[in-house]
């Protein structure tokens, strides 16, 4: 295990918790602020992805898919606000689950209807089309630095926006007691309507920025939305600088996990029954992580609302 | 009254072409998630075959009745049930998965009707739990792997480095790759099953100092896997091998990606058989995309039954004599060579397959050496039937 393989590792774990941050980020808004469990975010994710395929067979340009579509995200979840999750605000968690359970069900199957069942594929933008040299032999693509600064960029303007702004000292305000905003004489619903609508713009983003780097499918945020829950948790529900520190932590246990655990296993076993463990171990390490802070820190690290 | 009038008639009508033995065959693929491309093409070539058989298998009317297990065992187990019980279907072409195998197995077999795969060939019923009910068209799932570790000992890969899903297939298709090489494994990674970012393991690979790599990462995971792999640039410096990877279902999304990328298989749409040909060119026109093994081994099925039907005389009550009739293999396979092991699976020639992108445009997996002639598997000795 060299040293340069490490950092490589730290630069790859780096870009997948930037992308779970995009879309744990609207995620934990919308559970914070709303206390809705909206499992739908992840195909949110998959319509930017897809929507970034039918903006580059448009236009074909990158840049230009991206730009279309970011407001037809925003639209989207704006639909599905006003069609199903707002008859849902003050249902209980079941129903919550149930609903948003069937719009992925709904929105996968569109999907291959409309693109058929295959993976599809994005080419990145023509001016991010070269690569760094990591050691010789192994390149690393331009654009998959393009992501890293993009989702660093996202969270800094997350964080003006939510700590600067009106809007965004509602959303805390509303993120630690939602029912003494209400009593205020905020319009909640308008501020839950802004919140969704960007949040699934932000799910959409990353969408669309994941798309060159994997390949657009059905079904693609299902698993996704699994980890995007476990940031949220672990980085405590509506915090958005929770969110950011816990995606980095979540995608480099991840990353370094799959390396290194196999590897240690290697020096105290067989290299076949460490073959066999390993994966296994190195599956489960951001939930054992996510025991860990919940056993210490039930309401995350960076908890947003005051303990009820 | 007049509607009563009719569903007698058309009641009457169907007692009267049941006598006439009507062929029955139910369809169990899988049509929806990320793998439903796969079942979608088993679909297409059976149509296909049934459609230059002007709708009849053996020269007897013949309905298809098709099912989507939807990649779970309980509705797979479902389907066969009602395949069998209600519809009574006469053959049952299924599955794509050999796990959705595992579920329809005992149900169709167990009620003496034919079961032929179109795809998934497990080796749990290639051995000891061979049976006289169940016929594969396609392979045993450790061939190809074993096709493909046999090309890389012939082309002196000194170092091969071996990626696959932490799940059964995986690790029978690396056990397969190790039959026929004999040089060094430097390093065997498992990833999660839907694994998405690749980089993790291509940075060990770059360290690794292989000089080829193989991989079994189907469907999706291909797409991203061969796309990921060419932007690192370590396609200039190490031989890409795989199975179920880069064939006819991802190539689409793989594209450039893919090219001189190596598989391993028992055909390709430029398979050089009259049969083959004429297969491909009316498949494209038809459905508007390349077909891959997927729709050749369904099509082969339909061939297959139609050639048992068609030997006893479209009378399927015998079912000793289907099953010498569906043994004889007495069909053109468009791969070629085509004959029954003891167990069943197909003893056939397998070919050392590299992508490249057609005079059209489409990108394809193109034939090219053969490894094998005649070749059955491993385990057709344990078979006792």
């Amino acid at each position: 295990m060299s040293t340069t393989l490490i950092l490589i590792q730290i630069l790859n774990g780096l870009q997948l918790g930037v992308i779970l941050f995009l879309i744990a980020a609207g995620l934990t808004l919308v559970f914070g602020v709303m206390g809705f469990i909206n499992l739908a975010h992840g195909v949110q994710y998959m319509v930017g992805a897809y929507l970034a395929y039918w903006g580059y067979g448009v236009t074909g340009s990158f840049v230009l898919a991206l730009l279309m579509a970011l407001p037809l995200a925003l639209l989207m979840g704006l639909v599905l606000e006003f069609l199903v999750f707002r008859h849902l605000y003050d249902r209980d968690h079941l129903s919550q689950v149930l609903a948003t359970f069937g719009v992925i069900l709904f929105l996968n199957q569109l999907a291959k209807v409309i693109f058929g069942p295959a993976s599809l594929s994005v080419p990145p933008p023509e001016f991010l089309d070269f690569s760094f040299t990591l050691i010789d032999g192994l390149l690393y693509p331009a654009y998959r630095i393009a992501v890293i600064v993009a989702g660093l960029l996202v969270a800094l303007i997350l964080w003006l926006v939510i700590t600067r702004t009106r809007v965004g000292m509602l959303i805390r305000a509303g993120a630690t007691n939602p029912d003494m905003v209400s009593a205020l004489g905020v319009n909640v619903r308008q501020l839950f309507l802004i919140v969704f609508g960007f949040g699934a713009m932000l799910a959409g983003f990353a969408g669309v920025m994941a798309a060159p780097i994997f390949s657009v499918e059905p079904g693609m945020g299902d698993n996704l939305l699994i980890v995007a829950f476990v940031v949220i948790i672990i980085g405590g529900a509506g915090s958005i600088r929770g969110a950011f520190v816990a995606a980095l932590l979540v995608g480099l246990v991840d990353t370094l996990g799959r390396t290194l655990v196999t590897d240690g296993l290697r020096l105290v076993m067989d290299a076949s029954s460490a073959n066999q463990i390993g994966p296994a171990i190195a599956s489960m390490l951001i939930y054992v992580l996510m025991a860990l802070v919940l056993f210490w820190r039930p309401e995350g690290l960076f908890a947003a609302r005051a303990a009820r | 009254m007049n509607k009563f009038a009719m569903t007698l008639a058309a009641g009457l009508l169907g007692l009267g072409t049941a006598a006439m033995a009507e062929v029955k065959v139910g369809m169990i693929v899988t049509l929806s998630g990320p793998p439903a491309a796969l079942g979608q093409q088993a679909v297409d070539g059976f149509k296909l075959a049934m459609d230059d058989l002007d709708g009849k298998l053996g020269g007897h009317d013949a309905t298809l009745i098709v099912e989507d297990d939807e990649l779970k065992p309980e509705v797979a187990l479902s389907k066969a049930n009602s395949l069998v019980e209600s519809a009574e279907a006469d053959f049952v072409v299924g599955t794509i998965f050999s796990n959705m195998l595992q579920a329809v197995f005992r149900p169709v077999t167990e009620s003496e009707t034919f079961l032929i795969s179109p795809n998934a060939g497990p080796s749990t019923f290639a051995g000891r739990n061979c049976n006289p009910y169940f016929f594969v068209t396609s392979y045993q799932n450790n061939q190809n792997a074993e096709v493909m570790g046999a090309h890389a000992q012939a082309a002196g890969y000194k170092k091969v480095f071996m990626i696959a899903p932490n799940y059964q297939a995986g690790r029978d298709n690396m056990e397969g790759f190790r039959m026929h090489y004999e040089g060094e494994i430097v390093d065997e990674v498992y990833v999660p099953l839907g694994h998405q970012d690749y980089s993790a393991e291509i940075a060990r690979i770059a360290t690794s100092d292989a000089d080829a790599v193989f991989a079994f990462t189907p469907g999706g995971m291909g797409v991203r896997f061969v796309r990921q792999f060419r932007d690192s640039g370590l396609a200039d410096k190490v031989q890409f091998m795989s199975v179920f990877t880069t064939d006819e279902t991802t190539l689409p999304a793989q594209k450039e990606a893919a090219e001189g990328f190596l598989a391993a298989g028992n055909w390709a749409p430029d398979t050089a058989t009259d049969a083959s040909k004429a297969f491909v060119a009316a498949f494209e026109a038809k459905y508007g995309y390349v077909p891959g093994g997927y729709a050749m081994q369904a099509y082969d099925a339909a061939m297959l039954i139609n050639s048992a039907v068609e030997a006893v005389g479209g009378d399927l009550s015998d079912k000793d004599a289907v099953r010498a009739a569906l043994e004889a293999a007495d069909f053109t396979s468009l791969r070629g060579d085509f004959s029954f092991n003891t167990n069943h699976y197909p003893v056939q020639d397998f070919y050392q397959l590299s992508v490249a992108e057609r005079e059209d445009g489409a990108w394809v997996t193109s034939v090219g050496e053969k490894i094998f002639d005649d070749y059955g598997d491993s385990f057709a000795e344990e078979c006792s039937m």
